[in-house]
């Protein structure tokens, strides 16, 4: 297993804070993905838990592009991977930043 | 004086040197070997009949267990190498040539007796260009087939699987070869005649039924969301803007999962009626809900599939039947129509490189082409129009002086990264070191990137009918690669320049909302959710049922 930590400035806070979203399963899907509303300093937070060695970088472009999408505040993600492509989580990632926010960019 | 009728003699010496083994036509599956011996002569071009689906193997275990001192050096022509007794032929030394168009399930052992010298390939065909070729250069002297039943006089009933004999038996029966078929029964009538008694010299009542694989049957279980993103994209991207009514598709997840989004997706678009009417397809059980759902006008078939056979029996509008009711299909015919007849094919790749070639060669394994490079690849004499074929050359003529003409549409769709985070984009095929290694005069591509007009990945699907120089494409193809090393090393600039102008388009572009892609949008999520929908007529075989 690997630990990832990524941190992101300059996002958007929400107006009030949503509930804990929960995306995939993992072991049926392969990737869990929990967003969830604390108190950062206005840093999106986003913590990957990976079963593949080495693919730091890959993550990196993949987070970046993530937060592109979402500048959000104040928001930490939570990522339980289990071998997902970069596919997988970032449309696990896109679905449940989309239901966070309610649709609001 | 020259001898006009050497053929014709030559049969009559062989069918001479049977006379003690046969009853009529009937030879006794005993004496299947002592048959082979009898009518086969060294150097023999010799059609054992493999299909995707069906297989002769009886026939095939009978020819491998021939005296080699008597039978050798056949040249095998067939079209696919599926049974192991396939490649025992070369291992022994029956045969030594080989040309043929795929070998899936035995690609790595033809690898490594290519390797070793046992085996010389004149060639790796599609399924047309080896048909073609039966009546060109390859024309068998002796053909082992498979049906169900036989009659007294020969005639042959093939059942659902009908697949590659008509066109064997006509190359090789009219050109005074030898025909011997096995068969699961001897009837006094069969229900239906396939292939004519006059064509078939011997019959061979197998002691078993033989061998038929459900090479296209998909469990809806396992599809993922990023193949129902992708078939989203599809059917909105493509299907519905070039209204795609004329089509084949090749057999994986990834297509099944547009299938199953047909009666779901696609109606809540306002579709029905407007995309996927005519197909040149294997009936896969993944469309019975599309067909139920009443958006499939026809279907027709290059083999049938196991557990349908009730189900096509009962929707004779839909399938081509035949007056038993049972399924008629026909592999050449159906790849002739795939190629001339159908406005579109879409099927999955293993890699694509930067001009958009692509394959499924890999180290090691000769595996061959099958009927994805008939279906897709442009069909350069075809001359009638329709609106997503003159729309596609619209697209690929605009802004050149050149006269009107049509374009099939040829529509790659691969995720960026396949199992174990192997690239699909790359920058060389793996297909150039199998040449090299296989000493290949070419690099087996599976689709030329100039036939390719579409490339979708879960990232967008990139246009290559709008891209109107290298650069453009290898952009456009690198805009859709996603987090791979090729698409990592995209120009942004070019690719946002790509975008703008509608070569490159987002799931967003599309209005596709992503937040639909879940599994929720299949007409059926399981093989039980297919047989309920199919009103219990699909019966799937024992290893897809987990109930």
């Amino acid at each position: 297993m690997e630990s990832l930590s990524f941190e992101y400035r300059g996002g958007r806070p929400l107006p009030s804070a949503p509930p804990v979203t929960l995306v995939g399963v993992v072991g049926s899907g392969n990737l869990e993905v929990m967003v969830e509303p604390a108190d950062l300093g206005g840093v999106c937070r986003i913590e990957v838990l990976t079963a593949a060695v080495g693919f730091g970088p890959i993550w990196q472009a993949v987070m970046d592009d993530v937060f592109a999408r979402h500048p959000v505040a104040d928001v930490r993600i939570s990522i339980n991977d289990v071998g997902a492509t970069p596919a997988v989580v970032s449309l696990r990632l896109d679905q449940a930043l989309d239901a966070f926010t309610g649709g609001q960019p | 004086m020259r001898d006009w009728n050497s053929q014709g003699r030559n049969r009559e010496a062989r069918l001479a040197r049977t006379a003690s083994l046969a009853r009529g036509k009937r030879v006794p599956a005993a004496d299947a070997r002592a048959l082979l011996e009898a009518v086969l002569e060294p150097g023999d071009r010799v059609c054992l009949e493999g299909n995707n689906q069906k297989q002769a193997d009886f026939l095939a275990s009978a020819l491998a267990s021939v005296d080699p001192a008597k039978v050798h050096g056949l040249h095998m022509v067939q079209s696919v190498l599926a049974l192991p007794e396939h490649l025992d032929l070369f291992e022994r030394g029956i045969a030594t040539k080989l040309d043929f168009s795929f070998s899936g399930p035995q690609g790595g052992r033809l690898a490594k007796l290519v390797g070793d010298g046992k085996i010389s390939i004149g060639a790796i065909h599609t399924y047309l260009e080896l048909f073609g070729r039966y009546f060109v250069d390859l024309t068998p002297q002796v053909s082992l087939v498979a049906a169900q039943a036989a009659d007294a006089d020969g005639n042959l009933y093939t059942g659902p699987n009908t697949e590659d004999t008509p066109v064997i038996v006509e190359a090789t029966a009219f050109k005074r070869g030898i025909v011997i078929a096995q068969v699961n029964e001897l009837v006094d009538h069969v229900p239906r005649v396939d292939i004519p008694g006059g064509w078939v010299d011997f019959v061979i009542q197998s002691p078993r039924p033989h061998f038929i694989e459900p090479l296209f049957t998909r469990d809806p279980a396992q599809i993922s969301e990023v193949q129902v993103l992708m078939a989203m994209m599809a059917i909105k991207g493509i299907y519905a803007e070039y209204e795609v009514n004329r089509l084949n598709h090749g057999i994986g997840f990834d297509t099944a999962a547009i299938e199953l989004l047909l009666p779901t997706y696609a109606d809540s678009l306002g579709l029905k009626g407007k995309i996927g009417r005519h197909w040149a397809l294997n009936p896969h059980p993944a469309l019975i809900p599309a067909i139920e759902a009443g958006f499939v006008e026809s279907v027709h078939s290059f083999g049938s599939e196991l557990g349908m056979e009730d189900y096509i029996r009962a929707r004779p509008d839909v399938f081509f039947t035949g007056p038993d009711g049972s399924l008629r299909s026909n592999r050449a015919l159906c790849q002739a129509a795939g190629h001339y007849a159908c406005d579109l094919f879409i099927g999955s790749t293993l890699q694509v490189d930067l001009a958009g070639n692509s394959s499924t060669a890999t180290l090691g394994r000769i595996a061959g082409f099958g009927g994805a490079p008939n279906m897709g690849a442009d069909a350069r004499g075809r001359r009638h129009a329709s609106p997503s074929w003159l729309k596609a050359g619209r697209e690929a003529g605009e802004g050149r002086n050149t006269i009107p003409r049509g374009r099939k549409l040829v529509v790659q769709m691969v995720e960026t990264f396949r199992e174990h985070m192997q690239p699909a984009f790359v920058e060389r095929l793996d297909a150039w070191e199998l040449a090299e290694s296989a000493g290949m005069e070419l690099p087996p591509v599976m689709i030329y990137g100039d036939d390719v007009s579409h490339i979708l990945t879960e990232e967008g699907i990139a246009n290559l009918l709008l891209c109107r120089t290298d650069e453009e494409r290898e952009q456009a193809i690198r805009g859709v690669a996603g987090y791979t090393p090729v698409g990592l090393k995209r120009d942004r600039r070019m690719v946002e320049n790509l975008r703008d102008r509608g070569v490159i388009r987002r799931p967003e572009d599309l209005g596709i909302d992503k937040r639909l892609a879940t599994r929720d949008l299949l007409a059926a999520r399981s093989i039980k959710d297919l047989v309920r929908a199919s009103g219990g007529l699909y019966d799937p075989p024992k290893r897809f049922r987990n109930w």
